[in-house]
């Protein structure tokens, strides 16, 4: 199973843990490519749960990053600012922000690792 | 080389460096006739203003200079080479009479300062523009002024806000279909407007049970491309027109693939409200590094008032004249009157083509189109079976399970001597090839291109390293992008600073 079964999916492509911490999937890093550029939020800023919270650069486009989940920004990964590659690396190890989940009931209408499998799957597909 | 082309062949050109690098003290390519009028102290004058160092200015001879461009130019692929499948998006043959006309003394020389008496020419030019383009698109009136595309969306999104406000709520949303263009999203957030995605269906055109659900009286607008980024027409535009109307919507059409409609179909008779057109792409005005674009904006009568100024009339007596009394209008969007230069090349190409002309243009445009789906499906995956207008957009299914992206197979295109196709947009379709061969394209240039693909596609069946390591013809071959964006280095600096 390439997806890790600790942590929920979102349809944007999207990982979160329990604890609220926020990446981007494998799927996602492959689709992208090489990443140069991530612009993450400042500490303290609200999400919306399906709002954007950010954007990935690619060699091939700029894409938004959607929030799996309502909160606050605890944490966001500086090391991503000089070193993107490390989310094609390993994007399940790279995490992008930490936030205070506003309500951890939001996770449980997110994908399940093998739910997102199935889900990947059928948009490579296309 | 693996497989032979018919269409490039390697030859001797000669290497260059930077012209810097040719510097050497002393040379220069000019001589300065004696002052002949009373030396200034450039120190009194200019105190610590003054500049005494020039830095690094090249000091060459004139052949040096002649050389150094010429031997760069050799390196370049043009249109005036061979075929860019990038098509109008980015370049397509501009033909030499628009080029001839705009040089006419009169015109070349006008001045947007010259008082409206003696400029009768050029805002006729302008107004029978207008005219051509009003009667083109179906719609009922028109705006020369954005500087290209993406301005005159968002001119043409001012305008709707403005229609929005004046009935007293500006709205909150713009609807965008996932296959449009990036500037839509762009122009509508740059408006103040939240934009909101639309899914497209399986055919690759506007859902339109989708758009029902998600229409509501907070929508301001629809932007759609038509026909849309996969090259397909969206057959359903009536009703989609209908259901914004409904709910007191705008439908805006990004005009910007209108070389595949005009003289066969009229967006103002499709129920559309506001469009732009792209000179530079549709009536083959320069783009690419030329330009400058022009975006023209055409509306229906109900937007009318929110214009921006001024507006070329005909006055009662036949001469023409600035109308700036529109106190709805949105205001000036461009200094002067737009790229004028632009307005005399589309005219001068609608002119020379009439309208059987420009019909036939659309016509061969969409058959070129097909012409190559015909030729390469089968070979690449062709991701929507729905009919094709003036573009077709395969993908890199079957080259991909042999670890052969789109990027490659367009860098491996380099070796045959064509400039690549686009690659990954539409965002829709994973590892897009997208290829427009615009009207221009004779049957023959047309069959080497295709030959040069299912040539590519064979190596990548015998060797697929061979194409990841392309192009090897070319001066420099693969060329590290990502390294490039992420530690990019954007000055150059002499090696020894000595000197």
């Amino acid at each position: 199973m390439p997806y890790p079964i600790d942590r929920k999916y979102t349809r944007e492509h999207e990982w979160i843990t329990s604890d609220g911490t926020i990446g981007i999937t494998q799927y996602a890093q492959e689709s992208l490519g090489d990443i140069v550029f991530v612009d993450l939020p400042k500490i303290g800023t609200e999400l919306t749960a399906g709002k954007t919270f950010g954007t990935v650069e690619s060699v091939k486009a700029v894409s938004d990053l959607y929030a799996p989940a309502s909160g606050t920004v605890t944490e966001a990964n500086g090391e991503l600012a000089t070193s993107p590659e490390k989310v094609n690396k390993d994007a399940h190890g790279s995490w992008m922000v930490k936030i205070k989940l506003k309500d951890p009931g939001e996770l449980n209408s997110l994908l399940s690792a093998a739910d997102y499998e199935k889900f990947a799957g059928e948009e490579a597909g296309h | 080389m693996k497989h032979m082309t018919r269409k490039a062949t390697r030859h001797i050109n000669q290497n260059e460096n930077l012209i810097f690098e040719k510097s050497s003290p002393g040379k220069a390519a000019w001589k300065l006739p004696p002052l002949d009028v009373p030396e200034v102290d450039t120190a009194k004058l200019l105190g610590k203003s003054e500049r005494k160092d020039l830095g690094n200015m090249p000091e060459v001879s004139e052949i040096e200079i002649i050389r150094h461009f010429t031997r760069l130019s050799t390196w370049n692929y043009a249109i005036d080479l061979g075929m860019y499948p990038l098509g109008s998006c980015t370049m397509k043959y501009n033909p030499r009479v628009n080029e001839f006309v705009s040089r006419v003394e009169g015109l070349a020389n006008g001045h947007p300062y010259q008082p409206a008496k003696i400029s009768q020419g050029a805002m006729r030019i302008m107004k029978t523009l207008s005219d051509c383009l009003i009667e083109i698109t179906g719609m009922d009136a028109i705006t020369l002024q954005p500087a290209a595309g993406a301005h005159g969306e968002f001119t043409g999104l001012l305008m709707v806000r403005a229609y929005h406000e004046s009935k007293g709520n500006a709205r909150k949303k713009i609807l965008i279909p996932d296959s449009a263009h990036g500037t839509n999203p762009a122009t509508a957030a740059t408006v103040g407007y939240a934009v909101e995605n639309l899914k497209s269906n399986d055919r690759g055109m506007v859902d339109v049970a989708a758009l029902a659900s998600q229409m509501n009286e907070d929508v301001a607008a629809l932007m759609v491309t038509n026909p849309n980024t996969l090259g397909v027409f969206e057959q359903e535009i009536h009703k989609i027109a209908d259901l914004m109307h409904a709910k007191g919507g705008l439908l805006y059409m990004d005009g910007a693939n209108m070389n595949a409609l005009v003289g066969k179909a009229r967006p103002g008779d499709f129920g559309d409200d506001v469009m732009h057109l792209n000179l530079h792409k549709t009536f083959s005005t320069p783009h690419g590094g030329g330009g400058p674009g022009s975006g023209p904006v055409a509306i229906k009568k109900a937007l009318e008032p929110f214009l921006p100024t001024p507006v070329v009339v005909t006055k009662s007596d036949g001469t023409m004249a600035f109308d700036y009394n529109r106190p709805q209008s949105v205001g000036r969007v461009r200094a002067f009157y737009g790229n004028f230069g632009m307005f005399i090349r589309a005219l001068a190409y609608i002119f020379a083509n009439g309208p059987d002309g420009l019909r036939q243009t659309t016509e061969d445009a969409v058959l070129n189109a097909n012409y190559i789906r015909k030729g390469l499906e089968g070979t690449y995956d062709l991701p929507y079976s729905t009919p094709s207008m003036h573009e077709v957009v395969f993908s890199d299914k079957v080259q991909s399970k042999k670890g052969v992206k789109t990027m490659d197979l367009a860098k491996r295109l380099i070796d045959y001597g064509f400039h690549p196709y686009t690659t990954a947009f539409p965002l829709i379709v994973p590892g897009a090839l997208m290829i427009e061969p615009t009207e221009s394209e004779p049957k023959e240039e047309l069959d080497l291109f295709i030959e040069a693909m299912k040539s590519i596609a064979e190596e990548v069946e015998e060797d697929p390293q061979f194409v990841l390591d392309a192009p090897h013809n070319t001066r420099i071959s693969r060329l590290d992008e990502t390294l490039a964006a992420r530690k990019p280095v954007l000055r150059w600096k002499p090696e020894s600073t000595s000197h």
